[in-house]
């Protein structure tokens, strides 16, 4: 059905991503297409895989923006430019617009968790989801004519056969930063709850009005290369023996 | 967003069929003349051609029946409902005047107000997207009901002056209706163009606190999905031309050709200057659909600085 769950869901699933972190390696696109090319539902399609046009489905991708400072023309001409990595997979939005336009049913916003899914035996393709998404989560797969998005890998979180550490969706369980985290946002003392309080964790397009569970934490204030402490000057007084007359000696060079 | 054509074929056929059919229903016209039998007959081809070209642009059009299931929740679902509901009186009505040459009034007044649902429905399909602003207004059902209407009526007056009725009331009430569908549209336009955006690659990354976000680097070096079927851009370039071509083909030719029939009475001019008229009009809420689809921008771009 794809009305929303009526009351908010008892465990909300989601990301954290820390942009300060991100280093934009796509490691995570290409494990998460891995992985889910091979689990959950249809495989994720490539089409003219080796030519020229190359394009596929993903469920997770990495866009890399540059932050031009007020006043500036170009980056870096005035004040402190950045370059700010920005991986992007489905929110898990509390007011889906995605699952409730859906005609057919296959759309739907799981009530314990808070996962939104495609049954792919149900999605006519219509595409009608993607359109209603702000963030472009959702995306067609051209092969299998039916709609892919981000399932927090589903078959990974909860599979009782994988070892512990490996039970959290694969873009978080490969980034090599850390900029990726797991957790319940219902839970207040939760990994991810204490980040994005400390953090100061926000919302992306608040003014949709879809509530996305996901949360960004902004890149920390940089420190300019001016303002850094020098290194001390090295105490050698306690050097003794042939390093001893090799520093006293070097010094009076 | 990328302009399929079967869906503007769709919603431009449908939505002169259920005008159409939604005039019939009125019980206006002469149930005994041939034109009015054949126009019963055409009005359900170009609902039911519209509902299957709709289905064009499915990738699992197999399981389209699962689309009326969702009713609840999803303006596209009570939009099939409603198209295959209003099939049963406009049916009824059809079958009633090409078989005895009667017209069932409360039946057909029915079919009207069922049409009027669908296309309701049809528009709010769009209108019900916050994501794309420009859709996310009253003025867009008010346009596709006001453009079914007006070319319902003159579908309806042709219809009339085919079977040598000259019907004022249905030239004026084509009139009545082309007016505001033009000054509605003409409004809508004028917000998609200077609306300040919902949305902004600002908003979109939350980086706004930093300074003016701009895309570096895009996910991949071709384009994806999201960007072939929401960033579609030809369109701009000529839109302030089509714009003005859709405008004199579908509101003042078909005025201006309507007032040639009122004056023209019973001469055989009046059928000849209504069915231009019709054509016109046809070709101009083609333009219109056109440009209802490929202006629009969506949210999602804000991430693709487009």
């Amino acid at each position: 059905m794809t009305c929303l769950p009526a009351t908010s869901t008892p465990k909300k699933l989601g990301l954290v991503i820390d942009l300060d972190v991100c280093v934009g390696c796509h490691a995570c696109v290409v494990s998460c297409k891995e992985w889910n090319t091979g689990g959950y539902g249809a495989a994720l399609s490539d089409q003219d895989p080796y030519g020229a046009d190359v394009s596929g489905t993903f469920l997770n991708r990495v866009h890399s923006f540059e932050v031009v400072p007020e006043g500036g023309e170009i980056v870096a001409e005035r004040g402190q430019a950045r370059l700010v990595h920005f991986p992007k997979s489905c929110l898990h939005c509390e007011d889906a617009p995605c699952v409730t336009v859906c005609p057919t049913g296959a759309s739907y916003k799981r009530a314990d968790d808070g996962i939104v899914l495609v049954d792919e035996d149900m999605c006519i393709g219509c595409g009608l989801c993607a359109w209603a998404c702000a963030y472009g989560a959702r995306e067609m797969d051209l092969a299998a004519g039916v709609m892919k998005k981000c399932t927090l890998c589903v078959d990974r979180i909860y599979n009782e056969t994988l070892d512990e550490i490996d039970r959290v969706p694969s873009c978080v369980r490969t980034c090599p930063t850390n900029a990726r985290h797991f957790g319940d946002f219902a839970d207040p003392n939760s990994n991810v709850s204490i980040m994005v309080a400390e953090r100061g964790g926000y919302d992306l397009m608040p003014e949709q009005g879809t509530r996305p569970v996901n949360k960004y934490l902004p890149p920390r204030p940089r420190t300019a290369l001016g303002s850094a402490p020098t290194l001390p000057q090295e105490d050698t007084s306690d050097a003794t023996g042939f390093f001893g007359w090799v520093d006293k000696m070097l010094d009076r060079i | 967003m990328y302009p399929a054509l079967s869906i503007i074929f769709f919603t431009s056929a449908s939505g002169l069929g259920y005008g159409l059919a939604a005039v019939l229903g009125l019980g206006l016209l002469d149930p005994q003349a041939l034109a009015t039998k054949l126009a019963h007959v055409l009005a359900l081809c170009l609902i039911g051609g519209g509902l299957l070209s709709s289905t064009l642009h499915l990738h699992n059009p197999q399981r389209a029946w699962r689309a009326l299931s969702q009713w609840r929740s999803s303006w596209l679902s009570r939009e099939g409902v409603m198209a295959i509901a209003t099939f049963v009186p406009l049916t009824i009505n059809a079958a009633a005047t090409v078989f005895y040459g009667k017209h069932l009034l409360l039946v057909g007044l029915l079919g009207t107000l069922g049409a009027a649902v669908t296309v309701y429905c049809t528009a709010m399909i769009y209108a019900s997207l916050k994501s794309v602003q420009a859709w996310h207004t009253r003025l867009t059902p008010i346009c596709y009901l006001l453009f079914a209407a007006a070319g319902g009526s003159l579908a309806g007056a042709l219809v009339a002056a085919s079977g040598n009725a000259h019907s004022v009331v249905l030239m004026v009430m084509a009139l009545v209706f082309l007016v505001p569908a033009w000054a509605a549209k003409w409004q809508w336009r004028k917000n998609l163009r200077e609306a300040v955006p919902l949305s902004t690659p600002e908003s979109a990354t939350g980086l706004g606190g930093l300074g003016k976000v701009r895309l570096f680097e895009s996910p991949h070096f071709n384009d994806n999905y999201l960007t072939r079927e929401m960033g579609f851009r030809v369109a701009r370039k000529h839109a302030d031309k089509l714009f003005v071509i859709a405008i004199i083909a579908g509101g003042v030719v078909p005025a201006f050709l309507v007032l040639v029939a009122l004056a023209a009475g019973h001469a055989i001019w009046a059928p000849i200057a209504l069915g231009l008229a019709l054509l016109f009009h046809a070709l101009g809420v083609l333009t219109e659909r056109w440009l209802f689809f490929a202006e629009a921008r969506h949210a999602v771009m804000n991430y693709y600085s487009r």
